[in-house]
Parts: C-alpha cells; sequence; structure tokens
C-alpha cells in the first residue's frame, strides 16, 4: 500500500470550521477532500436528525440552520469536494509523500461493524478542524447512569430527539450550559435549573471589558439573548456561585446534592441542598481535539491550544487549524477561521472580509475563560472513592495514594502506577483532571517529564485485522 | 565506603543506586528528566532466560532472575501495601515455531541452552495447546522455558529508588549531568550537574556510574571516556482490555534472530503477552534509526499480521494505543559493566538493550560488588569495557 491516494485540501473535521474551510478552499480553486468521523456534517453545533427524519422543528432547534443547510449545499454540492462521511482519521504520519509530507491514514465504517475500510491520503495541504469535546469535571455518582455531559444531552436532544430525562438539572460552567439547557427543554424535558459555578461577578468582569470590542458581534449577543429568553418562556431559574456536588442514586440518578460555591469553586459548607432529579447534564469547560495536532508536530500554546499564525497555519508548513482545537470561542469564530484557513490551504490569501470576522469574534475565546475557568477548589467536592478515571475504575483516594507512595514526578510513571488514564478512553473524559489531581498530589508544581495525556498516535481504538491488511504502509521521508 | 554518583534514573540506575545504598555508601542519582521516564518507562517488563543462547549474557541473566524473587519480596515488604504491586509474575514462556523450517534451528537452541543450565523443556503440540488453548494450530515446534517471568517496569524502578531512599540514597530528578570534575591526577572526582532552571553545580564523588541507557554515549563522552552505545528502536502495541486469553509469554521463534541480529533495517518478531489490568501486549519491532520517534503504519501492520499468526483471536481484538523507546544497544550485544580503564572514577552499567528489565537486578549486584572489591557473581570480564569483542567500537567513537 506504499503510495496513498493524493489528494488536494484535506479539511479533517466537517463541523462549522471545517465547512467553512471547504467553502472557501472550494472558492480558491482547489480540490477538496472534506471528512468526518460522524455519520453527517454539521459537527458539534449542527448536529441533527438524519436526513431521512428530518424534523420539522430543524430550524428551531438550531441557531442559524438555514446558514448550516447554504453552506452544506455549496460544499457537498461541488464537484471538485469529495465528501468522506463515517471515515475516522486514525494516525497521521511523515511520509516521502509529495505536498503536505504526511500521509493521513483513515478508517471507514462504523466502529461496531465486522470491518472498517482503511485507506491513506496523501495530501497537499491539511486543514486540522477536529474540534472540542465537553469537559467535565468528576463528583461522587457521577458514573451513575442519568448523568450526562452537556455534550451528549444537546447530542441526544437534537440528533436523536431523544428526552434526556423528566426533571433535569444542567450544572457546570460557561455560556454553552445555555444552549444545552435549551436543547433539552426543546425536546420537552423540564429543566429544573441551570447551575453555573462562577458568581456574577467574575462573568461580569470577564464579560463586561469593552463591551463595545462585542459590538461587531451583535449577533453573538443576540443569541446569547435568544438563550435568556429562551429561559424566560420555560421558566428555568439560573443560579450562579453554585454546583451540582453529588449525584445520589442506586441504579440511576435520583437526585442531586447542589452546594454554593466560593469564588474558588470550593463547596461552603451548609449550603447544599438536595434536588429530585432523574437526569442531571453537567459541563464544565471544554478539551480539544489535539491528537492529529500533536501527531503532526504542531507547536501548542501554554493554554495548550494549536498555535497558528494570521493565515491559521500552524507551525507545521502545510498544515493549518481552525475551530475549537485553536481556542473555544464558539461557532461564528469557528467559522471565521475556517474561512482563512481554508483559503490559505488553497494557496489563496484570506478574503478580508473573513480576516475581519475572525477579529470580530475571537474576544468570545477570552471572555468565556476570563468569565468561566476552571478554578481549583473543585477538589474539595471530591471523596476518596469518588471514581476520577471510569475506564480503569481509579478512585480519587488511591491516585493521591500512590502518588504520595511512590514520590513520583513523572506523568508517564503516575500513570503505570496508578493506571489512571490508561483504559479505552485513552484519556478523553478524564485526561486533563487526572493531570491536574497527580500535579497537587505529588512533590513539585508540575511533572518532570514533557509527557501529555492529549498525545494519542493512535487516534482512535482499531481492529489488529484491519490493521494487518495494510500493506507496507507509507515510505519513510 | 564512599561518594557515589549514579547518572540515569531508569530502572538500571534506580536498582544500582538500591544497591549501593545498602551497601553504606553514600549515594545521589541524578536524573535529568523523570524516574522511569526514559527506555524503562517505554517497554515490556520480560524477565527471560528463553532468548538468550549460551554466553556471558545468559549466565547474567540466570543470576538475575535468581534474584528477583527475593527482590520481589523484599521490596514488598519494605514498601508496604500502600506501594503500587511491581506485578511479579514468574509465568513462564512459551516459543513456538510456525514454519517447517524454524523447527530444526529452534530445537537446536533449546538443547544448548539446556546445556547452560536453562529449563526449556520440549512440549508437542497437544502440550501447547494445553498451555495456550487460543495459540495457533500452525506451531512446528514448542519449547516451554517456565523460568520467564515478568514485572512491571515502572513500577519496579519507582520501588527501587523508595527503597533506596529508605537507605539513605538521594534522589535528583530534574537534574541533568553536564560535565565532568577531574582531580589533578585526571581522574573523574565528580559531576556538573544543572537544574532545569538553568543553576549548575558541582558534585563531588568518588565513583561516578554511567546508567543513561541510550543516552550512555553522550554521557560518557561529557565525562570523558565514550562508549559505544547507541539507540535501538522498539515499538509495542497494547490492546483493549479483554479476558485472559494469553497465559504464558508467548514467542515466535524469530524473536531469538532479532535480538541477535546486527541489521539497522526493521526487524520485527513476534511477543505476546497479556497483563494483570487485561490488556495484551504485542512486541516488538527493532530498527536503528537514532532517536526519531515517529508513528508508522508499516510497523504496526507488521506487528499486527505476526500476532495474529500466533493467536488468531487478536485479529478481531482492538489496538488501543501503541509506544516505543530506544534499546541501548552495544554493538557486540554484551552489556558494559564495570569501571572504564581509561577514566579511573568512572564506571559504566550500560548496554542491557532489550534485557535491561531482567537485567537490572544482576546488574546491580554485579557492579556493587566491583565498586566494593567483593567477589563477583559472576564472571566480571565478559562485561568489561576491555573486552576484545568491543575495542573496534570504542576506537570508531574516540576518533
Ligand atoms: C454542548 C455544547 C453546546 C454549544 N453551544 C454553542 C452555542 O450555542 N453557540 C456557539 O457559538 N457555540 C456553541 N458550542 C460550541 C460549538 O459547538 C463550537 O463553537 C463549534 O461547533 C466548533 O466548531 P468546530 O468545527 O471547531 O468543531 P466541531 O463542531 O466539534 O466539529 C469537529 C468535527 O470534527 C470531527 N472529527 C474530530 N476528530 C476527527 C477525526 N480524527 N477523524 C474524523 N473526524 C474527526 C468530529 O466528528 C466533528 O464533527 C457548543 C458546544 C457544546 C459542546
Ligand atoms: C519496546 C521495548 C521493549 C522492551 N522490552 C523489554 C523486556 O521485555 N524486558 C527487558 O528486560 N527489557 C526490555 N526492554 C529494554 C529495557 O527497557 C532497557 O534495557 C532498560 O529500560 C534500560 O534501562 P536503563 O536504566 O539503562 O535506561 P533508561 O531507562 O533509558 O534510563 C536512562 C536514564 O538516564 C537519563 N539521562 C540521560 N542523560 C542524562 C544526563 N545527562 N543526566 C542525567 N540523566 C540522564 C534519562 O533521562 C533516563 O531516564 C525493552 C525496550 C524497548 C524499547
Amino acid at each position: 500500500m506504499t503510495g496513498g491516494t493524493p489528494v488536494g485540501v484535506l479539511v479533517i473535521g466537517a463541523g462549522p470550521a471545517g465547512l467553512a474551510a471547504a467553502e472557501a478552499a472550494l472558492d480558491a480553486g482547489a480540490r477538496v477532500t472534506l471528512l468526518d468521523a460522524s455519520d453527517a456534517t454539521g459537527g458539534q453545533y449542527w448536529r441533527h436528525l438524519p436526513e431521512e427524519r428530518a424534523g420539522e422543528h430543524e430550524a428551531r432547534l438550531h441557531h442559524g440552520f438555514a446558514r448550516y443547510e447554504r453552506l452544506r449545499d455549496r460544499v457537498v454540492g461541488d464537484a471538485a469536494c469529495t465528501v468522506l462521511l463515517g471515515s475516522a482519521v486514525w494516525s497521521v504520519e511523515r511520509s516521502a509523500a509529495a505536498g503536505s509530507g504526511f500521509t493521513v491514514n483513515v478508517a471507514t465504517g462504523r466502529v461496531d461493524a465486522a470491518r472498517a475500510a482503511m485507506s491513506a491520503l496523501e495530501p497537499e495541504a491539511i486543514v486540522l478542524a477536529t474540534g472540542a469535546h465537553d469537559r467535565t469535571l468528576p463528583f461522587p455518582g457521577w458514573e451513575l447512569p442519568g448523568v450526562f455531559t452537556g455534550g451528549a444531552a444537546q447530542a441526544l436532544a437534537k440528533g436523536e430527539r431523544v428526552r434526556v430525562g423528566e426533571r433535569v438539572v444542567v450544572a457546570g460552567a460557561g455560556p454553552f450550559l445555555l444552549p444545552v439547557a435549551e436543547s433539552v427543554a426543546e425536546s420537552g424535558a423540564r429543566v429544573i435549573e441551570v447551575v453555573e459555578a462562577n458568581r456574577l461577578g467574575r462573568i461580569v468582569r470577564g464579560w463586561a471589558p469593552k463591551p463595545w470590542r462585542l459590538l461587531g458581534a451583535r449577533a453573538k449577543v443576540g443569541e446569547l439573548v435568544g438563550y435568556v429568553s429562551g429561559f424566560l418562556r420555560h421558566r428555568i431559574p439560573y443560579r450562579m456561585g453554585a454546583a451540582v456536588v453529588a449525584a445520589h442514586g442506586t441504579d440511576r440518578v435520583e437526585a442531586v446534592t447542589i452546594a454554593r460555591l466560593d469564588t474558588d469553586w470550593r463547596p461552603i459548607p451548609g449550603t447544599e441542598r438536595r434536588v429530585a432529579v432523574d437526569a442531571v447534564c453537567v459541563s464544565h469547560d471544554f478539551t480539544p481535539r489535539l491528537e492529529l495536532a500533536i501527531a503532526a508536530g504542531c507547536a501548542l500554546d501554554e493554554r495548550r491550544f494549536v498555535v497558528v499564525d494570521d493565515s491559521q497555519e500552524t507551525t507545521v508548513p502545510h498544515v493549518f487549524a481552525a475551530g475549537e482545537i485553536t481556542g473555544i470561542g464558539g461557532v461564528d469564530l469557528a467559522m471565521a477561521e475556517g474561512a482563512v484557513a481554508g483559503a490559505a490551504a488553497a494557496g489563496r490569501t484570506p478574503s478580508r472580509n473573513a480576516v475581519r470576522r475572525r477579529r470580530v469574534f475571537s474576544d468570545f475565546a477570552g471572555r468565556i475563560s476570563a468569565a468561566h475557568g476552571i478554578r481549583s477548589g473543585w477538589h474539595h467536592w471530591l471523596h476518596d472513592d469518588t471514581i476520577v478515571c471510569r475506564c480503569e475504575e481509579v478512585g480519587y483516594g488511591r491516585l493521591c495514594s500512590t502518588a504520595a507512595s511512590t514520590d513520583a514526578e513523572g506523568l508517564r510513571s503516575l500513570k503505570l502506577s496508578t493506571r489512571a488514564g490508561l483504559g479505552i478512553c485513552q484519556g478523553r473524559i478524564c485526561g486533563r483532571t487526572v493531570e491536574e489531581l497527580l500535579v497537587a498530589a505529588s512533590p513539585g508544581d508540575r511533572f518532570l517529564d514533557s509527557v501529555s495525556t492529549d498525545r494519542r498516535p493512535i487516534v482512535a481504538p482499531q481492529r489488529l485485522g484491519d490493521l494487518a491488511s495494510l500493506g507496507d504502509g507509507p515510505e519513510s521521508p | 565506603m564512599g561518594r557515589i554518583v549514579v547518572v540515569g534514573a531508569g530502572i538500571i540506575g534506580a536498582a544500582i543506586t538500591r544497591e549501593l545504598a545498602r551497601d553504606g555508601h553514600d549515594v545521589t542519582v541524578v536524573e535529568r528528566s523523570a524516574a522511569a521516564s526514559g527506555t524503562s518507562g517505554r517497554g515490556e517488563g520480560n524477565i527471560l532466560v528463553s532468548d538468550k543462547g549460551p554466553g556471558p549474557e545468559l549466565d547474567l541473566a540466570r543470576f538475575s532472575r535468581s534474584l528477583w524473587p527475593t527482590v520481589a519480596r523484599e521490596l514488598r515488604e519494605e514498601l508496604g501495601e500502600s506501594f503500587p504491586a511491581i506485578e511479579f509474575e514468574p509465568k513462564g514462556g512459551l516459543v513456538v515455531s510456525t514454519t517447517a523450517a524454524g523447527a530444526a534451528p529452534l530445537l537446536a537452541f533449546a538443547a544448548a541452552q539446556r546445556s547452560a543450565g536453562v529449563r526449556a523443556d520440549v512440549v508437542d503440540a497437544a502440550t501447547a495447546k494445553s498451555l495456550e488453548p487460543h495459540l495457533t494450530d500452525a506451531t512446528t515446534a514448542a519449547i516451554h522455558y517456565p523460568e520467564d517471568a515478568q514485572i512491571q517496569p515502572v513500577v519496579a524502578t519507582e520501588a527501587f529508588l523508595r527503597s533506596a531512599r529508605l537507605a539513605g540514597a538521594r534522589v535528583l530528578t530534574g537534574h541533568e549531568v553536564i560535565g565532568a570534575v577531574l582531580d589533578s591526577a585526571g581522574a573523574l572526582a565528580g559531576v556538573d550537574v544543572r537544574s532545569r532552571d538553568g543553576v549548575t553545580r558541582s558534585f563531588p564523588a568518588d565513583a561516578v556510574v554511567n546508567a543513561a541507557g541510550p543516552w550512555g554515549a553522550a554521557v560518557s563522552e561529557v565525562l570523558g571516556a565514550a562508549i559505544p552505545v547507541r539507540p535501538r528502536r522498539g515499538v509495542v502495541l497494547v490492546t483493549t482490555r479483554m479476558p485472559h486469553r494469553v497465559f504464558h509469554k508467548v514467542y515466535d521463534a524469530d524473536y531469538v534472530g532479532a535480538v541477535e541480529s546486527s541489521s539497522a533495517d526493521l526487524q520485527t518478531s513476534s511477543v505476546v503477552e497479556s497483563t494483570a489490568s487485561g490488556t495484551v501486549l504485542i512486541g516488538s519491532s527493532r530498527e536503528q534509526v537514532g532517536f526519531r520517534d515517529e508513528f508508522s503504519t508499516r510497523i504496526v501492520a507488521e506487528l499486527a499480521r505476526k500476532a495474529i499468526l500466533l493467536f488468531p483471536f487478536l485479529s478481531s481484538a482492538s489496538l488501543m494505543r501503541s509506544y516505543s523507546g530506544f534499546r541501548p544497544y552495544m554493538p557486540d550485544h554484551v552489556p558494559v559493566i564495570g569501571e572504564d580503564p581509561r577514566l579511573p572514577g568512572l564506571w559504566h552499567a550500560n548496554g542491557q538493550e532489550g534485557a535491561g528489565i531482567g537485567l537490572a537486578t544482576g546488574t546491580a549486584a554485579l557492579l556493587a560488588a566491583l565498586i566494593a572489591g567483593r567477589t563477583p557473581p559472576v564472571d566480571a570480564a565478559p562485561f568489561s569495557v576491555s573486552r576484545a569483542g568491543l575495542a573496534p567500537f570504542l576506537a570508531e567513537v574516540a576518533a
């Protein structure tokens, strides 16, 4: 199989950023291959029912769904664009391939199918638009059925029309709790309350400085206002400075404990109240999907997003990045970055309009993290038996006592001796949490090895039988 | 008794630090990164006698193997139940050939090992199947090695260090050895060390031990007497967890050929084993590509194919992750253990290649005996820097 298929601009991820990148690259006259692991384009934001079951309310459930349909039709309808759905990139490697110098390995087919079709692409240029998934901090009981991440709850509501429960609490941090609550409410569930960990003061300080800079992003502000009016319509209370610190139940969640938090997110004793629920949706942050960027050798910044220049090119030539992997800034920023990246990957100077839009929306990313970023006091809501790594069933107490007994200072050693983050999800769910807790439990204030739980050369598990069918693979450079 | 600096906190440096501290020396192990962050955290934990033909390495392997049960027990007693288990498992190995042509060489190899004292029992196909019910039917010969064992190398490294601390040793991580301190006679009298924040200081020492694994060439050069150790890259595959279906360490007989080969090209041979956590490890490849560590489909595909040849059921198992490391490879295939006659005060414990985990106990005991002037537990001459076989390679790095 030496020698994969040469392709023009390869866009990995067909969410808002990837779609916008594909469009811009097509406008610039490039041949484009757009691929996504899921069975539909749209990404997290425009997740929707499969076409054959398209709901009449699709537009109401989605802000800007018309925009999505226009974009999708433009891209999918273009003869110069090949769209590969259900196709996951499972690794990238340096190779002697012309163009970008990378071979991109793709597995097509459902995860549960007997076998996947393996292929290799040799792109001229790559746009990484792999997005982010939401991150939930552990709390006692978070492994109970009925506890969802915000993203999963929203996906069920939007993509499957499934109601996660009858009485639902939405909790965590960040502006995206609002759309989650709205999707859940639209699906017919009763959202009892939305609980935001940060207090009003921090939120105002984070969002308020230089409000005129948000003027250009009026649509974005309008979107948030829309969510708030949805809240009023559904009569959902929004509480700040509090968190779900425990979930209770035997076979499934039956109640949660909500406590008030201090400014550092430490629960305030005596403020706990128990609320009966049958589902709870919790998201505190986002984790960018960095595996491909790391495998390609792209540098990350200190907040662990992909570093890009003005044309969205990463530190690796021919490799561009757009959307949530460069910073969490919402759908408009993701699209603006995609438009710049797509044009640049096709060898064109990005349109001035695209560059302007990117500037307008880039403020959002900074504001979100200033107003909503995780604070360390949350460790205090963990108990010794709170599971931190679900795959390997590692509890908080064991994590700390193992770290203390070995005095280990390297993340590799700590992971191998605690087994946290070594399970089937490869630390996707718990990786950053495990890192944070282990640093706190080990002697130094950082790990001495340069290991990261974001590094996963094998992005998704692959059957050995499928791998064995591969020939000699690409020649190295 | 004196002051000793050990360079490198991989399993070799850690085992040596413990041994020397227990001998009463004042020991500091200096590690530029974190413990077990080098090769010792990137391989498997096989303690093998099955892959070595008669010779000094087999002698050291047998000696090391004889120490492991005691060491494992001592560590458990010393460190207590809260310390993670080093998972010493004397599970035995099964080496099979899968081709008609492979049978005779395997049987001959095993016969030679038996004459050197290794338990290497020829078993028929039915017995092989009863030892490993999921093994391929296509075996042409099979040898059972009851002495083969395994450990968790990272935990073992940390355990050695913990035990060494209890015996009075210091573990200085995040510090790199960057230069030599020489006395007026030109002997090595200490090392210069730089912290991660760029602070440098000198450590006086009566002896300096180069246990820097594949980086041992650079370290010994900086200290003043280079040894020709080179990195030999190896890749291991890890499957998702599954019910235990592999009970021994199972090798394809061509493994032996790959270990003993000097070729720089990619070679793979199957070693399949399950771990205590339920994953299956599939090793491993050998190639000399410097310290380049890039993912390669070619290696993954080849390892997958060979593992499936041994265990057809693995075809539907999922590969979850892969990792790789650099074996410290000595061009004449024998470790270097002992003082360097070219630079008094410099000692080496290096070049264990693909067997450094298993050889850690014996290496530490041998080096400690040499430093203390005790009768060495195994013949030390074959491991000497001045052995004839190494001379041409020493000349090369000196040039
Ligand atoms: C719960 C939730 C609610 C949100 N609500 C809002 C909101 O109301 N307003 C707003 O502006 N933003 C919202 N966001 C953020 C919004 O989802 C993002 O801004 C936007 O979707 C980011 O676009 P993207 O293209 O970068 O990533 P995504 O939309 O995440 O798309 C990435 C795509 O890449 C694919 N992919 C990843 N890795 C691979 C691989 N290896 N191989 C193949 N395909 C791959 C994924 O399948 C996915 O389709 C929300 C996010 C979440 C999680
Ligand atoms: C894929 C693979 C599979 C393997 N499988 C097995 C197996 O099953 N059984 C077995 O016995 N062996 C196996 N090995 C081999 C075994 O891992 C090595 O022989 C062993 O780890 C070597 O240990 P070490 O302590 O010499 O080196 P390392 O563990 O590499 O330690 C050297 C240390 O020195 C440090 N260092 C380097 N330079 C400096 C400096 N200037 N100052 C301070 N510190 C420095 C490094 O950071 C490093 O931590 C395998 C190896 C690989 C790659």
